[in-house]
Order: C-alpha cells, then structure tokens, then sequence
C-alpha cells in the first residue's frame, strides 16, 4: 500500500528529535489525535536545521520526515509556500486519502515560521487563499 | 536482534488452510466437478459429500444435521439470521436487542433495518466488553422479536454469558441468534444440551483452518425465518444457490479437526498466549483490553500510550510479524474501532491498540520472536511522539 520511498521515510524518518534552543517551534494536529512538533533552526531567513516529532500513521511519519528534509536549506519564504502535494510526489505518491495526513506538517511549520518572525518583530506570512 | 522469522498471529482475522482439509477438497475442485443438484453419478457424488460436511458439522455442534444451512460465509449467515428474523416476525414486532460491539456482519444488517422502521436496542458493555443479562432481560418488551449477541468478540477476544442470555430469551419467547464465528474449536458447543436455548448461531469457515467464503447457519427446528437468498431449491429450499461442494467438504473436514481435542488444543494455545502476555505487559505504559479472564485462548488486545496503530503495525510487519490493530487509519483520521470506543477507552489510547491472535500457526520461538522485537519498535516510535515524556531518570 506504501512505496519503497515512503517506507523508508517511515522506517527511518530524518531529523526525528527537538532542538532546545529553536528559533521557531509550531505544533499541530487534528481532531483525530493526529499531531506533529517542529523545531526551527534559523539563520539569515534560511532553515539551518530542523528537527520533528509526530504521532500519526505511517503516511503521517513519511510525510514529516520528507517536508523537513524539504524545508532544510529553504529561505522562509520558500518553506512558506511548500504545497501537500509537493511532499506528497517528493515521496513518490501516498495512497489515496492519505494526502491529508501530511496537512498537520505543512501547518506545523507555518506555526514555526510565523513564531519564529513574530519574536522577530515581523509580520506573521499569511495562508494563501486558494485562486478564485 | 537474531534471524528475521515469519510470525503469523492473525488467527481472528483468518486462519491457514490445513494440509488435510485442502486434501479432502481436492477431488472436488477436479474430477468430482458434479452439481449436487444433478441426478447422474457425479453430480451423486458431490449431494453425497455435500450431506457428510452437514453431519460433521452437525456432530460438531451436537445439532441435528436438517439444522444446518451452508452460506457463503459468516457475514452471509448473520445477514440472513437479523434480516431473515426480522421480516418474519414483522406481524409480531419490530425491535431487534443487540450489543454495539457485534461485527458490521450484524451490525449493518441492524442499522439497515433502522432505516425501514425497525427500532434497534444497543445494549451497554462494561469496559471488558461484557453483556450483562440482566440488561438484555430489561431491554426486552412486547415487540421483541431478535436478541442477537455474539459469543465471543473478534476485536478483544471477551467472551459473552451466552448460555444465561439465552436462557432469559427462552422464558420471554424471543428468538435468540449468537455469532459464534471466532469459538469454533475453541467453545465445546452442544445444541441439544448447555445450548439449547440458543436458535441460531453463525459460523464461518475460515477462522477454524477452513477455506475462505464459506460458513453456516444453525437455525433450530421451528424457527420463524425468511430466506435471504432466492433462487433454486437447494438446502431445501432454504438457502438458494448452488453449493460450493469443495469449500463446503473443506469446512466439513476442518470443524472435525478442531473439534477432536478443545481442551488440550486450549491450554496449549493458553500457555503461549499468557507467556506472551505477560512478556508485553512489562512494557511501560501498555494495557490489556478485554476482560482478563473471560476471553478467547489466543486472543490479545493490548493499547500501547503515546503511539498509533498503523504505525505499529507496520513496523511489525517489516520484520515479519503479522498482527491486527483497532485503529482503522483511513483520509487523514485514524479512528479508534467501534468495539474500543465502546468499551470506554480514550482514543488518544485506543489509537495505539494492537491485537495479536495466536493458533496453530505459531509456536513457542514465535513467542519469543515477538518479546525480542516489540519493545524496541514501541520504543522506536515513541521516541518519535510527541506526547512522550520519558520520566525522569530512565
Ligand atoms: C465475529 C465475526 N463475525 C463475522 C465475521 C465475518 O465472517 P466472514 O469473513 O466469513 O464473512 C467475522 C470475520 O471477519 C467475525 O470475526
Ligand atoms: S495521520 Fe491519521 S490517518 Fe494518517
């Protein structure tokens, strides 16, 4: 049901853990219990280093592992504007339905980003809305 | 951690087919190919075998063999037993008495019927999943017309007062159907003696090292029900359909089988279960569902805190263990199953339920496999939860 890429996530998901002196930490989760943590290592707008933890499904953990791994490196900005779908086809596709649980990840980092720039003094970065 | 082994402790969910009971299917799925329905030799043949699967399910249930109805499997038979009740005693009522940890295989067919009428009362368990009878004895009224409650319960293995409830169902006059789907070869079951009180009772073959798609309905002399498949004659007239001569020689061979020893085949399943048992206990933070004493031999039903079923699953699968959870994870919502959140138990908790089911399939190194590999994996995805604080000083 899961993909070699996907299992491997799972298996051995990267940057499982908690950074102690985060520059950005968000949190989130949904009504089934489903919820992820991140921490936010950040320097010059750049994610320098991240660490996450879920508890969720298999396609929850994967997809944590992948949007860290994606987000490491990435201005704010860039990380801001990370899609589901792009973790979801950076893990070579998740089973049908199972999208959704990567959502709590791309709202934990947003959380992350915006705690991190409100310490800064900035502007929170505000939730596209979709296209009309 | 040693060789990666094969483990299968999925027995609720199905079994293997005995090499014996393939055997005795064999000649049916080849030359004896005959319909039972036909009059000329081999159609002979397969009426002939078709008669002797009924009588040793008949013996293995102390029936009478005209009281046994092959089906399709156990859902069929449930189906057939709530709706084929149901609609036959319509005249007399509609209220069906049932418990909300039934399999969907009853507890569909009963919300279905809601939905045309029918009112349906959900008896409350305890928080081992237990029925108590005097609750079925109160629930019962004027327009009852089903009492169905299962022997034993598929997800935490809790085993109901079936006997008593039955009793209460006799002195009211109200039918009496139990889903005794997961006691076959576990249950010693006596139609005529300590279950007599008892009008039908469903059975599926392939929990007991039958073949799949196969199963029966008991229903007792003199019991008012409809038929739920219409076509031809066969099971006099009962059940139409032409029979599945092999699966139904295979269930016939498999319930003589697990039938000959119950005790000895318990206790030894019993021993590796409660080594077992007491083995996971040790790890922190994990509870045994179901109740400690009255349940299936080779059930187990544990919550591990702070960790989600799918998750648990999968890594035992990756080395090689097979096993169950009650958290059905599907769109984003990993939903705790009906019979957890029956039986009262927190979701966050539920969520990390894993059921392991032993039989024949296993031995006591599968044991041993399961206590070596367990505690690493629960550990593995803690330390990836966030809700895991590891108390001070461990
Ligand atoms: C208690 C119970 N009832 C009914 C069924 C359905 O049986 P079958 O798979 O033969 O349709 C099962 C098995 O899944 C079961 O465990
Ligand atoms: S996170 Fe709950 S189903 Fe995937």
């Amino acid at each position: 049901m899961y993909n070699k890429t996907v299992m491997d996530h799972f298996m051995n998901p990267r940057n499982v853990g908690e950074i102690e002196d985060a520059d950005g930490v968000g949190e989130a989760g949904n009504p089934h219990g489903d919820f992820m943590k991140i921490f936010l290592k950040i320097k010059d707008n750049r994610i320098e280093d991240v660490r996450f933890k879920t508890f969720g499904c298999a396609a929850a953990i994967a997809s944590s592992s992948m949007a860290t791994e994606l987000i490491k490196g990435m201005t704010l900005e860039e990380a801001w504007d990370l899609t589901n779908e792009a973790v979801g086809e950076a893990l070579g596709g998740l089973p049908p339905g199972k999208l959704e649980c990567s959502v709590v990840s791309r709202e934990a980092i947003h959380m992350a980003i915006n705690e991190y720039r409100k310490k800064q003094g900035l502007e929170p970065l505000e939730e596209k809305l979709p296209n009309p | 951690m040693g060789e990666k082994r094969f483990v299968y402790m999925d027995h609720a969910a199905t079994t293997f087919t005995k090499p014996e009971v393939a055997e005795a299917m064999m000649p049916f799925l080849k030359e004896h190919f005959g319909n039972p329905s036909s009059l000329y030799s081999i159609g002979r043949e397969a009426k002939e075998a078709v008669e002797s699967a009924r009588e040793q399910l008949a013996k293995a249930l102390g029936a009478k063999p005209e009281e046994v109805y092959f089906t399709s499997g156990g859902t069929e038979s449930d189906n057939w037993a709530v709706k084929g009740t149901a609609l036959a005693r319509q005249e007399r009522g509609n209220h069906i008495i049932t418990t909300p940890i039934e399999h969907h295989a009853v507890l569909y067919p009963c919300e279905y019927l809601e939905t045309k009428g029918f009112e349906v009362t959900y008896l409350l368990v305890d928080r081992y999943g237990l029925v108590d009878p005097a609750d079925v004895e109160a629930a019962i009224r004027e327009d009852t017309t089903l009492i169905s409650v299962m022997y034993a319960n598929n997800e935490i293995g809790t085993l109901e007062p079936v006997p008593e409830i039955g009793k209460i169902a006799k002195e009211h006059g109200v039918p009496f159907h139990t889903d005794a789907v997961q006691v076959i070869g576990k249950i010693p079951l006596d139609m005529q003696g300590k279950h007599k009180d008892i009008d039908m009772l469903s059975l599926s073959s392939h929990k007991f090292y039958g073949p799949k798609g196969v199963g029966a309905l008991y229903i007792r002399e003199g019991t008012e029900i409809d038929n739920y498949m219409h076509g031809g004659g066969q099971e006099r007239g009962r059940r139409a359909g032409t029979e599945n001569v092999a699966g139904i020689v295979g269930m016939g061979k498999a319930i003589e089988l697990a039938t000959a020893n119950i005790e000895a085949h318990n206790e030894k399943i019993r021993k590796m279960r409660d080594r077992l048992k007491d083995g996971v206990l040790e790890i922190p933070h994990c509870r045994l569902n179901g109740h400690p004493e009255k349940r299936l031999p080779g059930n187990l039903n544990f919550s591990f805190e702070y960790i989600e079923g799918e998750s648990l699953l999968l890594m035992l699968d990756q080395l090689g263990v097979c096993c169950s959870t009650g958290s059905a994870c599907s769109s984003g919502s990993s939903e705790p199953s009906h019979v957890l959140r029956a039986i009262g138990l927190p979701p966050k908790i539920a969520q990390g339920s894993l059921r392991l089911t032993l039989g024949d399939a296993d031995s006591e190194e599968d044991v041993d496999y399961v206590l070596e590999v367990l505690p690493g994996i629960v550990e593995k995805l803690r330390a990836m939860s966030p809700f895991y604080k590891p108390a001070a000083g461990t």
